[in-house]
């Protein structure tokens, strides 16, 4: 999708600030000075612990919570000036997805999508047709008259999807989407949600908690921490070069490892990252055939998934200075991200 | 008196009770369900919170069900000749009884509606729905079940009022038993009256316990 540099962002987000009272008294600041910009037609990624306010960051843009400072703009418009009638009206361009599908039980699959076409009342024939163009696009044809407690997760979620889809929207705020689904119906679902945004051109927001689901879809990730916005950037910049504490703790292991203790400065520990390119290039086994040197692998992680492929290792460096600067250099001739650390 | 005029009497009770217990069941809802759904869409976290009001209408509502309805009943008097015309016999209770019996429709209603999910609402709102819409479309529709076992419970109760019927020159099943039965000892009467009401009860109850499980789509 074309990123457009000129026209207003999809979604700008300026200072944005929530608070809710506690109930010993007090307050309790969920959302501290967040600011950040969403494209149009990308797949922008939020990321962080449980409690990090992501929730509650995306529940501020259709104002599901009310902002308590900042400002919110949509396509250039400020939700927060809105009256009701002008925030129903971009509520209906602006869809969102649950990680509890937050499907009506008592009405089948058909009626539930039919639901938003209802509310803007369009005309019943057209509206039938138009459900049964969005089910076939989530795949469930089959299943206009079955009722969700008749379906798994992953398919609830894609009746959620095709009721998402009904009012045409421009955005799609997915909050947790594929947190109650197991690997595979996640893996199936955020294809659906990336075909989808490709075919319709729709922004799609992606709230999750699991680094992979960034991995796999996002053009950009911001990571929030503490109510804060720890770092941002393209998912490529974000995972390579993680600055901040809070990344590193979400990418596991080696991250940890690397932030313990530096009183243990013996002999530093080389920390690799690989991208999409070189991840398949048999690095290690060059570097002990053609520079001689020893190389043990401490950890190694090593992912691909989609179209993408990245991988962390962490080697122990050889005693000798000289080694080291060999095996350092030739790193660095590969391309590589090379990081010296201190591991235990 | 014999086995045909026994049936007479329980026959025209019986219509009796259904002549009060109907139309005293429909307008309660019809005050009822509005009022319960009220209470539930102003209350502090509805989605039309307006909690001052809803702190009002509780009160109230509260204060008209703790008053018991033979005192009711006996209260609303004049204000029954005024309304119905009259304040004695059958049609006469179905006033009372109304009065009695909405705000109970409404805690009733409120307490099913209560129970809708509320990432379901959330849905709907953030699909941009108006008030109205989320009424109609979700609260109600997704509660559909437990309103029905309400209605059971709200008809049962009403024709358990009507018993009291007699109190004010009514008919009925009740009164039957009270008046025929057990004033003028005719206990095969009295026993008879109670049995068919025992009936009716049940088979109101067992009717709504089976279409709120019918129309229940959450299982299976
Ligand atoms: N209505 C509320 N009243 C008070 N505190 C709240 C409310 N909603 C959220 N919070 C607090 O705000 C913080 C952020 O909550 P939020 O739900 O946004 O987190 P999250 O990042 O979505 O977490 P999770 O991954 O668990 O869903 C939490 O500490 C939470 O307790
Ligand atoms: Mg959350």
């Amino acid at each position: 999708m074309s990123i457009e540099t000129g026209a207003p962002a999809q979604i700008e987000v300026v200072g944005l600030r929530k608070v809710f009272p506690l109930s010993g008294g007090g307050e309790f600041a969920a959302l501290d000075d967040i600011s950040l910009k969403i494209n149009k037609g990308e797949i922008y990624g939020i990321i962080g612990m449980s409690g990090a306010g992501k929730s509650t960051l995306i529940r501020c843009m259709n104002r599901l919570e009310t902002p308590t400072d900042g400002k919110i703009l949509i396509d250039g418009q400020d939700v927060l000036t809105m009256n009701q009638k002008q925030l129903n009206m971009m509520r209906r361009k602006m869809s969102m997805i649950f990680q509890q599908f937050n499907l009506q039980m008592q009405k089948t699959v058909g009626r539930n999508v039919r639901y938003p076409l209802e509310i803007a009342g369009v005309p019943k024939h057209k509206a039938n047709q138009r459900v049964k163009e969005l089910l076939k696009i989530v795949g469930l044809e089959a299943k206009e008259d079955a009722y969700p407690a008749q379906l798994s997760g992953g398919q609830k979620q894609r009746v959620a999807i095709a009721r998402a889809l009904a009012s045409n929207p421009e955005v799609l705020l997915c909050d947790e989407a594929t947190s109650a689904l197991d690997p595979m119906t996640t893996q199936s679902i955020l294809a659906l949600l990336q075909d989808i945004n490709k075919r319709l051109g729709i922004t799609v927001v992606i709230i999750t908690h699991e680094m992979a689901v960034i991995r796999q879809v996002c053009t950009r990730v911001a990571i929030l921490d503490g109510g804060k916005i720890a770092e941002e950037g393209t998912v490529d910049e974000v995972f390579v070069h993680t600055r901040s504490a809070a990344g590193k703790r979400l990418f596991g292991i080696i991250a940890d490892q690397e932030n313990s203790s530096d009183e243990k400065l013996t002999i530093p520990a080389l920390r690799i990252v690989f991208d999409d390119e070189n991840a398949q290039k048999p690095i290690i086994a060059t570097l002990i055939r053609e520079l001689g040197v020893d190389v043990n692998i401490l950890a190694a992680d090593v992912k691909r998934i989609g179209e993408k492929s990245y991988g962390q290792m962490l080697i122990a460096m050889p005693e000798d200075l000289e080694s080291r600067k060999k095996t350092m250099d030739y790193l660095k001739e590969q391309g590589l991200t090379v990081k010296e650390v201190y591991p235990q | 008196m014999n086995a045909a005029e026994i049936f007479q009497l329980i026959w025209v009770a019986f219509l009796e009770t259904l002549y009060m217990t109907i139309p005293a069941s429909l307008i309660a809802y019809v005050l009822g369900l509005p009022l319960g759904v009220l209470l539930v869409i102003t209350r502090k976290d509805g989605i039309k919170p307006v909690p001052t009001f809803n702190t009002v209408l509780g009160a109230v509502v509260n204060l008209l069900r703790s008053i018991p309805f033979v005192i009711l009943l006996a209260m609303l008097f004049p204000v029954t000749r005024i309304v119905m015309g009259t304040a004695i016999g059958t049609k006469s209770v179905i006033f009372p009884l109304v009065i009695s019996a909405f705000p109970y429709v409404a805690r009733m209603v409120e307490s099913s509606l209560i129970d809708v999910d509320r990432g379901i609402i959330e849905a709907a709102q953030s699909m941009g729905s108006t008030t109205w819409q989320i009424v109609y479309k979700v609260l109600l529709p997704e509660a559909m079940p437990s309103l029905i076992n309400g209605a059971a419970i709200c008809v049962t109760t009403i024709l358990a009022y009507t018993a009291m019927a007699s109190t004010a020159g009514g008919g009925g099943l009740g009164s039957l038993a009270i008046i025929k039965g057990l004033n003028l000892r005719k206990y095969d009467i009295m026993y008879v009256a109670s049995i068919v009401l025992v009936i009716l009860v049940q088979l109101i109850t067992v009717s709504g316990t089976k279409l709120t499980r019918r129309l229940d789509h959450r299982i299976r």
